[in-house]
């Protein structure tokens, strides 16, 4: 038998998740999957497990499988664990023409890991992302929840030496 | 002119008065008018999500899915105009991009909708010279096949799940160019309705695992057949390779299983083959078994007879016969056992409880059509777990469920019934019937008419929430139904439970039925396989022992038509040592297993289902007759009513000349005649219930993958994980007060049977109760189906 999502995560995450619950109607509890699965990925560090994807599944009274399939559907949520800072470069068509390639061949190289990978001290990973929206700013990134626009290597360098 | 509920629309030219709003694909199929697709199925929903089914609608921009087009009045279609043959082309190359095209060495190739539509609609020539995707294959347990490269992503499969089997376990993983079918983290499936996506799946994607490739579809014979492991019978198509059956599945039949087969009816053939075949008759001479002729066989059988008769009278001689035995066969056992005098003959193998047997109505019936469980508003279910026990009814159950009929259920376990329960209690096998008392109480029903032993129970019931919402729901039911599941009938106080729950459905004037053991149990009641009443109800002149009787009161002979005595009957062990201690056993028999070979005296090999004819009843009183489809290689085997004749002639009894089963069916036509399924009886013979006392009540469920001797030896389903549960479950509770929260092995003591067990904490189950699942090699080797055990660790 599967844990329970409280057995799994803070009280703090359950009452978030309940949050989210109840702001739709009590028979569509699982309309919350999305926000559950992120609230419970945040608090385990950025990733999800097995474990706490059933916890979600019981929690919101779904099939385990239809739980999987959201997480692995948006890319947002992450199977492996990742750095403390993910950055996620943008890779598609207006940040490809304006030199994506390059900005993530330079990342490569700073932190001695390929995208995908995170570095030994588990701070930083590198993920490619489709178009974040923000094409006017190409090439960009996103790291947690900033965009950083208009990247060059000097400006990566001094973005990176700026997060704590 | 059309009113409002009909339009008039014209597809390739022929005008078509039909319904408004239903789908353009439904009224093309009925006008049979061709028209691609593979997500549609008419059991799903609409998906529309392969583009298959492009058609050409005048005025509208694009060509539409006719799959999910509401036809409108004045709707013009072409559905080979140049525009939807172009939509239906480049829809089929779209597919094609990433399909393997490996018909040859796909076991779909020659029934493949894929390859029938790209024949249609396909290129000659792929333009395509990119690298295909290639999906790893997923190992979802012994039942089906997976090869998912070549899935369309049509999602049959998985809505099939959602929306029939009511347990969602195949989904779509990834996305876009990554999206898998599958179950993402590797587990057999274990839905009892898994095998029907074999059918659905448009592609070879899914196929079935204990056929494949061992021909192809063009080389193999059908015959259809009716499935003989519940009481249902489902209708089924046998397909033959040479001899030997190589695959069933399901014939559509709209009033009983529409499209669908349990996984128990399609993968139990399987067992046919079993290495334990008894290919020739047999017999023990001095402690050896030798292998003799029919003639010997059947003249031993008759002169053990005719010795018990004449040292120790008819009534030495015991005949079980198992549920799922031929109307025929049944028949003419009777015809026999009557004619000798000896009324010892009982097909009730997992019954306990017999008291109110002269009440019982003439046969058992479900109370109401199988299609009309789909229409009811509420439910109650005692004693079964009908999902499992009977999958196709557990299909309509869910239909109604949708439909919002409101689901109780009163169990040992609070079944998973693959649909939301309204009210679930459980209660082990004492408690049971308290349960019942409080709901026919809170319905306030006139306990005057009550018997005595439950009128006391009546008395002291206390209404508690659960039993008025029960009791409301029945009531405010326009259509409720009060159902007697497999495990009601075989509990200790079956009348008890039966008298509340006859008395509970009057009251709130609801159809009451019964679900049966094995796939002939009506026909049972009716040919008079049962010792206290003859064909079609009428009285005999003495009644004989019933089933348990017969195995706690030794006999001193026993005639046994197809069964295994320690898995078949409701109490093994008393079984066992009744047949150790008799003088001689005969087993009309498939199978022969090193416990038979024990006790029995002669093993006469019988034809099982499949390969023998005759007629079973199901729990609907519809009459089903069937053909042998196929034959075992080097068997002697014969069909049990030819054996059965041939004693009748040795016993001289008149009108035994039967030259077929059909003969025999129209002699039990003639006799019987037309027969009712009125389930109406007063019931006012009870056990009465033992004292309460602080005592762990086992209560089982007969195993599905279990459940009969073919079953039993069908390898794809004793590799599945049902097959293999054989746990003894207890809640939390009861852990916690018997000290074995930690335990995961147990000291099971049932009479003076100790035996280990793995231990589930299970909170499904009521307090103090133990359950167990039943006619396992584990089961067997302890006491009853119910009764009180003891636990400790081990
Ligand atoms: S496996 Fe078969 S039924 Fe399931 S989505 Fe793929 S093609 Fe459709
Ligand atoms: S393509 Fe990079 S943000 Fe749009
Ligand atoms: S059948 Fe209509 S879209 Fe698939």
């Amino acid at each position: 038998m599967s844990k329970s999502l409280s057995q799994l995560v803070s009280s703090k995450a359950v009452a978030e998740v309940e949050l989210w619950i109840s702001k739709y109607p009590a028979e569509q509890k699982q309309s919350a999957v999305m926000a559950a699965l992120r609230i419970v990925q945040d608090e385990n560090g950025g990733y999800l497990n097995r474990e706490l994807m059933d916890g979600v599944a019981g929690f919101l009274d779904m099939p385990f499988i239809a739980v999987y399939e959201v997480a692995s559907f948006y890319s947002m949520y992450e199977h492996n664990p990742v750095g403390k800072y993910k950055i996620c470069v943008c890779n598609s068509i207006s940040c490809m023409i304006n030199g994506s390639e390059k900005i993530i061949d330079y990342l490569e190289k700073k932190f001695g890991i390929g995208v995908g990978e995170v570095t030994k001290d588990g701070r930083f990973s590198i993920k490619e992302v489709e178009c974040l929206g923000a094409c006017v700013g190409a090439p960009m990134m996103m790291i947690g929840k900033e965009y950083y626009e208009d990247l060059t290597p000097e400006k990566i360098d001094i973005i990176i030496d700026g997060l704590k | 002119m059309s009113d409002a509920s009909t339009v008039t629309i014209e597809i390739d030219g022929k005008t078509l008065e039909v319904k408004a709003g239903v789908m353009l694909i439904d009224i093309a199929d009925d006008a049979n008018i061709d028209i691609p697709r593979f997500c549609y199925h008419r059991h799903l929903t609409i998906a529309a999500n392969c583009r298959m089914c492009l058609v050409d609608v005048e005025n509208a921009p694009k060509p539409l899915p006719a799959c999910a087009t509401p036809v409108m009045d004045g709707m013009k279609v072409h559905t080979k105009s140049a525009r939807a043959i172009a939509a239906q082309k480049a829809t089929m190359e779209f597919l094609l991009i990433n399909h393997p095209l490996d018909c040859p060495i796909c076991d779909q190739g020659g029934e493949c909708e894929l390859q029938d539509v790209a024949m249609a609609y396909g290129g000659d020539v792929s333009r395509y010279t990119e690298g295909k995707r290639v999906v790893k294959d997923k190992d979802i347990g012994p039942l089906i096949s997976t090869d998912l490269t070549r899935c369309i992503h049509c999602t049959r499969c998985i809505r099939f799940g959602e929306e029939i089997a009511g347990l969602r376990e195949l989904g779509a993983t990834g996305r876009g160019e990554n999206m898998q079918i599958g179950t993402y983290i590797e587990h057999a499936v274990s839905s009892e309705l898994s095998g029907n996506v074999i059918d659905l799946c448009p592609v070879g994607a899914l196929t079935a695992k204990p056929s494949r490739y061992s021909a192809r579809a063009w080389e193999l014979n059908q015959y259809p057949s009716i499935a003989a492991h519940d009481c249902i019978g489902s209708h089924l198509s046998v397909h033959t390779f040479r001899s030997d059956t190589n695959r069933i599945v399901p014939i559509e039949n709209s009033e009983i299983n529409e499209c669908w087969l349990s996984d128990r009816d399609r993968f139990s053939y399987k067992g046919l083959t079993s290495r334990d075949r008894l290919l020739k008759p047999m017999i023990k001479m001095d402690g050896q078994w030798r292998e003799t002729d029919w003639q010997t066989a059947l003249e031993k059988t008759f002169a053990a007879m005719q010795d018990t008769i004449r040292n120790y009278g008819a009534d030495q001689i015991g005949v079980l016969a198992s549920p799922n035995s031929t109307l025929e066969e049944l028949y003419l056992l009777k015809k026999l056992t009557s004619n000798i005098d000896c009324f010892n003959f009982d097909h009730r193998l997992r019954q306990l409880d017999f008291s109110h047997q002269d009440q019982a109505p003439m046969i058992p019936t479900l109370g109401s059509s199988i299609t009309d469980l789909e229409s009811l508003d509420s439910v109650l279910l005692i004693g079964s777990n009908i999902s499992k026990e009977q999958p196709m009814l557990g299909i309509r159950l869910r239909k109604a469920q949708k439909k919002g009929a409101k689901i109780c259920q009163i169990n040992h376990r609070v079944y998973d019934l693959r649909m939301p329960c309204e009210v679930g209690i459980a209660a082990h096998y004492r408690n049971l019937v308290l349960e019942l008392a409080a709901v026919a109480k809170a319905l306030n029903i006139d306990s005057s008419l009550l018997p005595h032993a439950a009128n006391t129970l009546f008395v002291q019931a206390q209404i508690l929430e659960k039993h008025s919402q029960i009791a409301e729901i029945l009531k405010n039911g326009e259509k409720s139904h009060v159902i007697l599941g497999n495990q009601a009938i075989s509990s200790p106080y079956y009348s008890l439970v039966e008298i509340f729950a006859r008395a509970i459905a009057t009251s709130c004037n609801c159809l009451f039925g019964y679900l049966t053991d094995g796939a002939n149990a009506t026909g049972a009641w009716l040919t008079g396989a049962i010792p206290h009443r003859d064909y079609n109800g009428a009285s005999q002149k003495t009644a004989g022992l019933n089933a348990q009787s017969m195995l706690e009161q030794p006999r001193n002979l026993y005639l046994l038509h197809n069964i295994e005595i320690d898995y078949d009957c409701a109490d093994p062990v008393t079984a066992l040592s009744a047949v150790a201690s008799s003088d001689f056993v005969v087993c009309m028999t498939p199978y022969v297993s090193s416990d038979m070979q024990n006790y029995a005296d002669i093993l006469l090999p019988i034809s099982p289902y499949l390969e023998t004819s005759g007629t079973f009843i199901n729990i609907e009183g519809r009459v089903q007759t069937f053909a042998g489809a196929s034959k075992l290689k080097n068997s002697e085997a014969r069909p049990a009513w030819k054996i059965i004749r041939v004693l009748g002639n040795y016993f001289d009894i008149d009108g035994f000349e039967f030259n077929s089963s059909k003969e025999i069916l129209e002699e039990i036509e003639r006799t019987i005649g037309e027969f009712k399924g009125d389930n109406t009886a007063t019931i006012t013979e009870a056990t009465a219930l033992a004292d309460k006392e602080d005592v762990i009540y086992r209560c089982s469920e007969v195993n599905m993958y279990h459940s009969d001797s073919i079953v039993r030896r069908s390898e794809p389903l004793q590799n599945t994980p049902e097959a293999k549960e054989d746990r003894i479950h207890i809640n939390a509770d009861l852990a916690k007060k018997l000290n074995l929260e930690r335990a995961t092995q147990v000291l099971v003591k049932h009479g003076n049977k100790t035996i280990a067990m793995h231990l589930a904490i299970d909170d499904t189950v009521a307090n103090d109760c133990a359950w167990t699942s039943f006619a396992t090699a584990t089961s067997k080797k302890l006491g009853p189906m119910y009764g009180v055990i003891e636990l400790e660790a081990d």
